[in-house]
């Protein structure tokens, strides 16, 4: 009983929650527009500010539109010390753009990452969710171009 | 020392998504057991095994235990810190995929000692990948009863590092800004939405079941004398074999960097990750150990090619942009520790700054809310202890130059 209970008073915590509710939207639009953001403060009862100061606080949440595939480049020092910088510059000249930038067919955005936990197998980066390691100049072209 | 594996045990050796693998080498005994204890028989022994904290901090468990336990008040927390964001650390997320039913049954017997009825794992944005196996997984133990009295469900950060500093995760699982909390209160009284919490590591909560099982008095002989049990370490950078190891606590900094991971013309460790400490080689008996060097267990292992001064520089780069900006000590204090460092890197150090990278650093130990800014000065101040000549020959190469 107090299992059912339990999930019930989550999931109705899970409504008022904004930073639930910025990463959901977040994944359905792909960016937190204006509009999306004064909705959210309206539906939760706060502030448009701190719906704002939220959603630009996460590295992971964007209010400028982003592109299809979003690049994370990691360059924390394990990462560098295996040639991220390589990474950096193959990604950059494979698809034209520099890191905040994103492609103008929306195809890519590309940005750098703190330490994303995949030291182990560095150089590496997250392309959306998914996380690709021991990069080379040549895996990436393979990675780039499996892109949609 | 030779690996020691007790919180890896299962790991490689069970199937993350058959719980009856779990099952069949004892898993969930030691619920069963602990569900025929007093929660005070059960905080008396995670007490009396010596258990300290994995996170970094290396609080004992079972006094954080006691203390939510005694709390006023219903709707109590047990929180799983999954937000593994220190530079360098993996172990968390290499158990997470392997064995996540251990990590489980740790916080259900966290719920039954400290009477919380719902647990929370914190999961970092960039472990998005293994969320649906840990759902799955949870849903599986669910099945089986185990969670009746105690349900755990999953939050997402969405990319701060800040946000695996315990009061700052909180405002985070609130929906909110992921600030740090001035304290007190402590989380044990007032913690998630207001309710006495417990916030345990990964590894922390992964040595529950078997201290339950083999008793206190089995962990407390493992280890020195105020760090019981192994420790899990991340290695990585400058190594034939980086990955993870898991070693009797007391283990020396040499056998896991020189003998396990093979590293060779070792110049520098960074023990911690960016707010951890720096070794030089010269200390690489250093035992590994909270009396001594430890962290969260990120070991990076930078070889003689590297340069100190640059190391150092990244590192408060990193720090300066994960600073939360609640307090000015560190918003201020990390941005201006990059500047001067940047001036090095550049070329560009003059004697004076040396003195000011100093007092600077002491007014962040002493001022900084948390831990970021109290110890983002270590790198600066270990480096300046170790290699201070690195710092004076760029101040001379520059005089030489004019």
């Amino acid at each position: 009983m107090s299992r059912i209970s339990g999930r019930i008073s989550t999931q109705s915590k899970d409504q008022n929650n904004l930073l639930v509710l910025l990463e959901e939207a977040q994944s359905k639009f792909g960016c937190l527009s204006q509009e999306i953001m004064s909705e959210l403060a309206k539906s939760v009862g706060v502030s448009i500010s701190e719906v704002y100061g939220a959603a630009t606080f996460y590295a992971f949440l964007s209010t400028k539109p982003q592109g299809r595939n979003v690049i994370r480049i990691c360059k924390s020092l394990p990462c560098f010390l295996k040639n991220s910088e390589l990474i950096i510059e193959s990604v950059g000249r494979e698809i034209g753009i520099q890191p905040g930038e994103t492609t103008p067919d929306g195809k890519f955005t590309f940005q750098l990452t703190n330490c994303i936990g995949a030291c182990d197998k560095a150089p590496a980066m997250m392309i959306n969710n998914e996380v690709y390691g021991d990069l080379t100049s040549k895996k990436i072209m393979a990675i780039l171009k499996a892109c949609k | 020392m030779p690996e020691k594996r007790i919180v890896l045990r299962n790991c490689n050796a069970i199937k993350p998504n058959r719980i009856s693998t779990y099952l069949a080498g004892g898993g969930f005994e030691a619920l069963s057991k602990v569900r025929g204890m007093s929660p005070e028989q059960v905080i008396e022994e995670i007490k009396a095994s010596g258990l300290r904290g994995r996170g970094g901090a290396g609080f004992p468990c079972g006094l954080k235990w006691e203390l939510a336990k005694n709390s006023e008040g219903d709707g109590k927390y047990v929180i799983c810190n999954a937000d593994e964001g220190e530079v360098g650390t993996f172990k968390d997320r290499y158990i997470l995929e392997r064995d996540p039913f251990t990590l489980i049954e740790g916080m259900a017997i966290a719920g039954h000692a400290i009477g919380a009825e719902s647990g929370y794992i914190y999961l970092r944005a960039e472990y998005h990948y293994l969320l649906d196996s840990l759902m799955k997984a949870i849903e599986q133990v669910r099945k089986r009863g185990f969670l009746e009295q105690f349900d755990i469900d999953i939050r997402e950060g969405a990319g701060a590092y800040i946000c695996g500093e315990e009061s700052a995760l909180m405002d985070s699982i609130e929906g909110k800004r992921g600030e740090v909390r001035y304290r007190p209160p402590f989380p044990p009284t007032k913690g998630l939405w207001g309710k006495p919490t417990i916030i345990n590591n990964v590894e922390t909560l992964m040595n529950i079941p078997q201290i339950i099982l083999n008793g206190a008095a089995w962990f407390d002989q493992m280890g020195t004398e105020r760090s019981k049990g192994t420790k899990v370490f991340s290695v990585s950078g400058d190594v034939e074999r980086p990955g993870v190891y898991e070693l009797m606590l007391g283990s020396s900094l040499r056998e896991l960097v020189e003998d396990l991971a093979m590293a060779q013309r070792v110049k520098i460790v960074q023990v911690g990750g960016a707010t951890g400490r720096i070794i030089p080689y010269s200390m690489l008996d250093t035992p590994l150990s909270f009396e001594t060097v430890l962290g969260a267990g990120a070991i990076t292992i930078f070889d003689e090619s590297r340069d100190t001064i640059d190391i150092v520089y990244r590192t408060l780069e990193f720090l300066a942009e994960e600073s939360c900006g609640k307090c000015a000590p560190c918003r201020e204090g990390t941005e201006a520790l990059v500047g001067i460092l940047s001036k090095f890197s550049r070329g560009e150090g003059e004697s004076r700054d040396i003195v000011v990278l100093e007092q600077l650093s002491q007014a962040m130990m002493l001022s900084s809310l948390c831990g970021l800014g109290q110890a983002a000065p270590i790198p600066v101040m270990d480096s300046l202890q170790h290699f201070r000549d690195d710092y004076e020959n760029r101040i001379a190469e520059k005089m030489a130059v004019q």
